[in-house]
């Protein structure tokens, strides 16, 4: 043997193991391009939805080795909350291959990116906030609030509030107090709570509160006179402590205080001590760690050391829980696209296709381990928002307990305007109206 | 007269135009067929929309010597004025309303310069903090700005002159790149003529320029209306042709110290110094991110190595200050005096 021939043969056999090797190394994947914030003002929120999303994709990956087979991927990318840094992520992280859809928990965020992910055909995901008109899914093919826009956040704190004080008609003549943070997220309920008072009979007063909101005694000064029977605390970040402590401070019942969908964290209330005890807010993922899939996340992910959060205690948290549901949506809605378009990676317009026919009803929440921790899930091609249910928590001082049933928002109340909204959307930008064909035809490539 | 021995001749000085010439063609004709949509989306958009916001505040700070915080007040007058002339005048080519936004910021920009007749250095800079709090405040308690938008998050038109479609990632480069190309050209030509001068007597010695018969009183308001002017055009960009969407928030005291840092970084009172320091100031934090999460993606999560590259911009930009406080601009005549020295003497 030459020596040119000993290279020869050598080159051939690693050419060999290679080609071997490559389709292992290159095995399915799913890819989840993570824009999550760990620092900034609203880190807590970020390292708890994040943790337990990324706690959720390593529960099926390390459980079921993945979905069918398909292993799940994702990166970081730190936006910190600021718009012009997730425009940044977005473009960093497109570039790799086999996305399946963007998860930002930014409203900022996700406006920059509704033009972006509709070219690129990539769903879009603001679990429990976004845009309430990209719920409208003639519009918005690529978009999804799911479970929870702002409007059926409003309809859902009206119809608890109706529901303690025994019925929807004995709304009539009572007053509810709403006070907002002072930024467009807080102002965005105000016409829906207007119209829900016109339509059931309650007076409403919107008071707002300058951002941060470290100072409100004017603002609780205000609710002392007008004496409502509620308040809702439509708060974010340091203003919802501060209100907790001045209601108390002013006399206000803590218990007739509701705290809406960002206002219903453990970071909401600890802060406020035992002036948040008794203080309810709307949910759509109830907290605690008793619920299987929360149990196995610790057994499985935790005990293998893999888990994401860094603060054990905070496993089960708000925040938690609802990257959880949100893995249990994202990873449920590539499995039903995997049904139909076979078990491997998908474009993202197949898992478009996957969320818009996501239907997980209370049986099958149950047997993903979820039952009580949310409801259940009706996703459409146009809707959706896929009819989430909302359910109220009080805090005790030490955890957040249930105490209500799951209320269904009056989402064919809301509809109309959120068509109206979308279709204004629709002329603004020359878009055409998509069609139930339409959603059909899927983008393989 | 004796031919000068050929050590002491100047390196053949090209004339003045021929660099920034020979860049356009560069930026024109080469980069929209070479870049990737990370370069333009990601990199080059909020370069030129920094850039020329920093040339409008070098134009107020470095030149005429005011010291200015309301920076990104006057971008948000820009974006938000042309989003409500685009909405609300039919028929308003989009240069039209570009130009009307300007317009819009250079009148706020004269309204929040009036302190300038009465305050100095620290106090003015204080004074227009109130720009600042004021215009965000506003855009966000009165919805007709964002057209009564839900949110109040607002998405930009699409863009098009003349029928031609600028929406892709090129497009909005092109776009920009014309603005900025135009309106630095006409800034540069401003620093150089009998106003520009007047901004620097002003600047040197406000009482020697009301001597020798210098108005300063309408001096200095045309530096706030042209600094606004083109921070204001900066705005529109930043929104339009970069982030595709207009929010209030975006627009908050962070943006209006970013500018600042960007003209002291490239260099005070010089056109140039305010691309050199927005080019830092937007690759700079990336280059970092990217090797902070190559080296130490696996060990640490997203958010220490985040906080470790701010520690490290952080200090890099105190080092570069002591260093070289004239900014990147005096770094780079320097390096480029060098380099034609070596030439010349080989």
């Amino acid at each position: 043997m030459t020596f040119l021939s000993t290279i020869k043969a050598a080159a051939l056999s690693a050419a060999m193991i290679v080609s071997v090797a490559l389709p292992a190394a290159h095995a399915d994947e799913q890819y989840f391009p993570l824009q999550s914030y760990r620092v900034g003002p609203y880190a807590a929120g970020g390292t708890g939805f994040f943790g337990g999303f990324i706690d959720y994709l390593n529960l099926i990956n390390i459980r079921d080795g993945g979905v069918n087979g398909v292993k799940l991927t994702w990166d970081e990318c730190e936006t910190q909350y600021e718009v012009e840094r997730g425009v940044e992520c977005y473009e960093r992280q497109k570039s790799r291959a086999g996305a399946a859809a963007w998860n930002p928990l930014s409203v900022g965020i996700a406006y920059a990116m509704i033009d972006r992910i509709t070219v690129d055909k990539v769903p879009l995901i603001t679990v429990n906030h976004g845009r309430t008109d990209s719920t409208d899914g003639r519009v918005f093919p690529y978009v999804f609030p799911l479970l929870l826009n702002p409007y059926s956040e409003t309809s859902g704190i009206v119809n608890y509030i109706a529901s303690k004080e025994g019925g929807i008609d004995k709304l009539k003549g009572k007053k509810i107090v709403v006070l907002y943070h002072g930024s467009p997220y807080g102002k965005e309920t105000i016409p829906i709570y207007e119209l829900l008072a016109q339509k059931y009979g309650f007076t409403v007063q919107q008071i707002e509160v300058p951002h941060p909101g470290n100072e409100q005694q004017s603002q609780w000064l205000t609710i002392r006179r007008a004496k409502p029977d509620f308040v809702v605390l439509r708060g974010w970040g340091v203003m919802n402590p501060v209100a907790l402590k001045t209601a108390v401070k002013v006399g206000y019942p803590v218990d007739h205080i509701v705290g809406n969908v960002w206002s219903n964290s453990e970071e909401d209330v600890i802060p406020a001590g035992d002036a948040a005890k008794g203080y309810t807010a709307i949910t759509t993922q109830a907290s605690g760690n008793t619920y299987p899939v929360v149990q196995e996340i610790v057994k499985t992910v935790y005990g293998a050391g893999k888990g994401n959060l860094e603060d054990k205690a905070r496993i089960g948290s708000v925040y938690h829980n609802l990257g959880i549901v949100n893995g249990i949506l994202n990873v449920e809605a590539i499995r039903v696209a995997q049904e139909k378009f076979g078990h491997r990676t998908l474009t993202g317009d197949e898992v478009r296709w996957g969320f818009e026919h996501l239907k997980l009803d209370p049986a099958k929440v149950e047997a993903l381990g979820a039952k009580d921790l949310f409801h259940s899930i009706n996703v459409s091609w146009d809707n959706h928002e896929g009819e989430g249910y909302v359910t109220f928590q009080q805090w005790d001082g030490k955890k957040w307990n249930v105490v209500s049933d799951w209320i269904a928002p009056d989402w064919a109340l809301l509809r109309p305007i959120i068509e109206k909204s979308a279709e204004a959307y629709a002329k603004e930008k020359g878009i055409k109206l998509r069609t139930a064909a339409d959603a059909d035809a899927v983008a393989t490539n | 007269m004796a031919a000068i021995p050929a050590e002491f001749s100047s390196a053949p000085v090209l004339p003045k135009w021929v660099a920034p010439v020979l860049l356009l063609a560069f930026a024109y004709g080469v980069v929209p067929l070479v870049g990737s949509s990370y370069l333009f989306e990601a990199i080059l958009l909020p370069f030129l929309a920094l850039g020329l916001a920093g040339v409008g505040l070098n134009i107020l700070t470095g030149y005429a010597g005011q010291v200015s915080l309301g920076s990104a007040a006057f971008m948000a007058a820009g974006a938000f004025a042309a989003y409500n002339f685009n909405l609300r005048i039919d028929g308003l080519p989009l240069i039209g309303s570009i130009v009307l936004a300007g317009l819009v910021a250079a009148a706020i920009g004269i309204v929040f310069g009036l302190p300038s007749l009465r305050l100095r250095g620290f106090y003015l800079a204080v004074s227009t903090l109130a720009a600042q709090f004021f215009v965000q405040w506003a855009l966000t308690k009165f919805s007709w700005f964002s057209n009564n938008s839900a949110s109040g998050v607002i998405d930009a038109p699409r863009l098009s002159i003349g029928g031609l479609a600028l929406d892709g990632a090129v497009g909005r480069y092109l776009f920009a790149l014309t603005i900025v190309a135009v309106l630095t050209f006409l800034a540069h030509r401003l620093v150089s003529s009998q106003t520009g001068r007047n901004f620097i007597a002003i600047r040197d010695n406000e009482t020697a320029a009301r001597i020798i018969g210098i108005p300063v009183l309408k001096t200095k308001l045309l530096a706030f209306a042209i600094s606004s002017f083109i921070i204001g055009v900066a705005g529109v960009i930043w929104a339009f042709a970069y982030l595709r969407t207009v929010e209030p928030d975006g627009f908050d005291l962070d943006r209006s110290f970013q500018i600042l840092f960007i003209i002291i970084i490239g260099g005070l009172a010089s056109i140039r110094g305010a691309f050199f320091g927005a080019a830092l100031i937007v690759v700079f934090p990336l280059a970092l991110s990217r090797l902070g999460g190559f080296l130490l993606g696996d060990v640490f999560d997203s958010g220490v190595l985040d906080m470790s590259q701010r520690i490290v911009l952080g200090a890099l930009i105190i080092l570069f200050l002591i260093l070289e406080p004239d900014g990147l601009v005096a770094l780079w005549d320097r390096i480029r005096r060098r380099l034609l020295f070596a030439w010349q003497s080989t």
